[in-house]
């Protein structure tokens, strides 16, 4: 684990915003079923004030953890510590001061968004302002009609705004925008980053690549009930020592080999006649490029430079080839 | 952990007023139930034989019909709600509040004998105005007092079969199929004198038969002394006990059925 942590550069990270108090802190967590361990020993830590992204496939033991720490499920062994407490045996102080917004749960028969709301609000000791909180997850103008009859990514919303209306310091958001549509993924992920403003801490577990580096400080990515990668979304899986892929078509008369000697090298053909160059240092290889072309008389109109994105390092991460390597 | 209650119960109740199966299944069918039964075999006289003399059949149907409405706030509807929040994970989220368990199912037993009470009390209402019977003074307390132990028992037993449902669209047909049969063996739809020994001595077993013997006695008019029916308030309790003690061994608060 040791190892994983300083190839990816979590110690970096560590020395950021960090040096707070862990809110969420796991050693050795372990969850056996009769069959096989969906949770198989491991570790995370996170720190008041940053989102969290727990990353992975479908069955890879994320709901499993997250309902460990939430207090839904016990763990067999490891230990948990939320909040300063163990969440197996915390009681309704500690309740109090969590929110969580599941998978999959629908809204209370025969309340409208308000009264659901003031119902919520009346189980905690100091619970937000009802209409400001309504407010803050978009919903003022359903704020009357009954939960029931809301859209798929409006109970979504409401989940989210009855996780809030207690004023939790944590918030556990369990895959919040699956089976969305892309504008209502954009506006929960506003809201999720509105939570950084409040100054919550959000563990927030998801299987897209895209949410976890829109929103999160930190990612962790689990595959198979192991943990497979840490870091931020710059540094995961070595993404920040990877090459970059420029890639470009030549005019008719003009070879890749007629390219600067120390750019030649570099070089491979890519798909349909096009070149790529494989760089580590992308500026000074795009100046070469640029200069060599411009001086030539042509342009490159089909430019292209490309990053390995993040998609591609987790999919490395969490595919066939890297569970081959695990126990 | 009462306030808690209290305040659960006051959305819980507005939630089942504003339910259309509740309405028909609790708060509609009691009411058809009265009013079909006595009509038609309570007219031109029809009696039937009670401790201590004979009652006309429309005012044996009050107090059966009104251990139906108990039984279909406190157990039918008790079952269909409760399923239908734990598979929505309604239940779930609840219980990720500090509010205690408790108060969660404090709240919702209040919600069901609110609602058993005043059934009971319209049932009367509609007996007393129609068919001219009306529940003896000296009595009324042994009435109060069963509805409301009937009331219990059944939230208690709607607990536990709540527990043993694992889809929320099996509640619905489950209970029904349960308490059709025992409305009909229990003397709640047909006298008991009518029935044939065996059927009847089969009801004796269940908790129906004895709710509404206890609130037949309360009710008749024959009765003497303050009208407590013991032996069936003991029998009606005792299931509701058993029902507790699967209740708390079995309960969940997550979705059972995924």
């Amino acid at each position: 684990m040791d190892s994983i942590s300083k190839e990816y550069g979590v110690d970096q990270a560590a020395a950021g915003p960090a040096r707070s108090e862990p809110v969420v802190s796991v050693r050795g967590l372990v969850k056996r079923y009769a069959s096989h361990d969906a949770v198989a020993g491991i570790d995370l830590e996170v720190r008041r004030g940053e989102i969290f992204a727990f990353l992975g496939p479908n069955g890879a033991g994320k709901t499993t953890t997250v309902e460990i720490l939430e207090g839904f499920r016990q763990r067999t062994a490891g230990q948990v510590c939320v909040l300063g407490h163990d969440p197996a045996t915390a009681g309704g102080a500690w309740r109090d001061r969590v929110g969580v917004v599941w998978q999959e749960s629908q809204p209370e028969p025969g309340l409208s968004v308000r009264e659901c709301l003031a119902m919520y609000a009346g189980l905690y000791r100091a619970p937000r302002d009802i209409d400001q909180t309504i407010a803050l997850v978009g919903l003022t103008e359903k704020a009357g009609a009954l939960g029931t009859r809301l859209s798929g990514g409006q109970r979504r919303r409401l989940d989210f705004a009855l996780a809030l209306i207690g004023d939790p310091e944590l918030i556990f958001l369990d895959e919040p925008t699956t089976g969305f549509d892309p504008s209502a993924r954009r506006a929960a992920w506003e809201v999720v980053a509105g939570l950084r403003q409040l100054g919550k801490t959000v563990f927030l577990t998801t299987h897209y690549m895209d949410e976890a580096e829109y929103l999160a400080d930190r990612i962790t990515v689990i595959s198979a009930g192991h943990i497979v990668a840490e870091g931020t979304p710059q540094t995961l899986g070595g993404r920040d020592h990877m090459t970059t892929a420029i890639s470009f078509t030549l005019p008719d008369h003009v070879q890749a080999r007629d390219l600067p000697p120390g750019l030649r090298s570099l070089t491979e053909p890519g798909p349909g006649g096009s070149t790529v160059l494989h760089s580590g240092s992308p500026l000074a290889h795009l100046q070469m490029i640029s200069n060599w072309a411009l001086g030539r008389g042509f342009d490159l109109p089909d430019l292209d430079v490309h990053r390995p994105a993040l998609e591609e390092v987790y999919l490395s991460l969490t595919g066939p080839a890297s569970k081959k390597d695990q126990p | 952990m009462i306030r808690m209650a209290l305040h659960l119960f006051g959305y819980d109740l507005r939630a089942f007023v504003r339910n259309r199966q509740s309405q028909f299944f609790t708060l509609a069918l009691p009411v058809l139930f009265l009013v079909i039964f006595a009509s038609v075999f309570g007219g031109s006289g029809h009696s039937t034989e009670v401790a201590g003399g004979r009652i006309s059949m429309s005012v044996y149907y009050v107090p059966g019909i009104i251990a139906l409405g108990v039984i279909a706030a406190c157990f039918g509807n008790l079952v269909a709600s409760v399923t239908a929040q734990r598979e929505r994970g309604v239940l779930k989220r609840r219980r990720a509040t500090p509010v205690p368990a408790a108060a969660v199912i404090a709240g919702r037993v209040f919600t069901s004998v609110i609602i058993a009470v005043v059934m009971a009390a319209v049932l009367l209402g509609i007996g007393w105005a129609a068919y001219g019977a009306h529940v003896p003074g000296r009595t009324a307390l042994a009435l109060a007092v069963t509805v409301v132990i009937g009331a219990a028992s059944f939230c208690c037993l709607g607990y536990a079969l709540t527990s043993l449902i694992r889809n929320e669209d099996a509640a619905l047909p489950t209970t029904q199929a349960l308490l059709l049969p025992l409305y009909f063996i229990s003397g709640v739809f047909v006298a008991v004198p009518v029935l044939p020994h065996w059927l009847a001595d089969v009801g004796e077993i269940f908790p129906v038969r004895h709710l509404a013997n206890a609130l037949l006695v309360a009710y008749n008019p024959h009765t003497t002394g303050l009208g407590f029916a013991g032996l069936d308030l003991l029998i009606v309790a005792a299931w509701g006990a058993a029902g507790l003690l699967i209740a708390v061994r079995m309960f969940s608060w997550m979705p059972l059925g995924r």
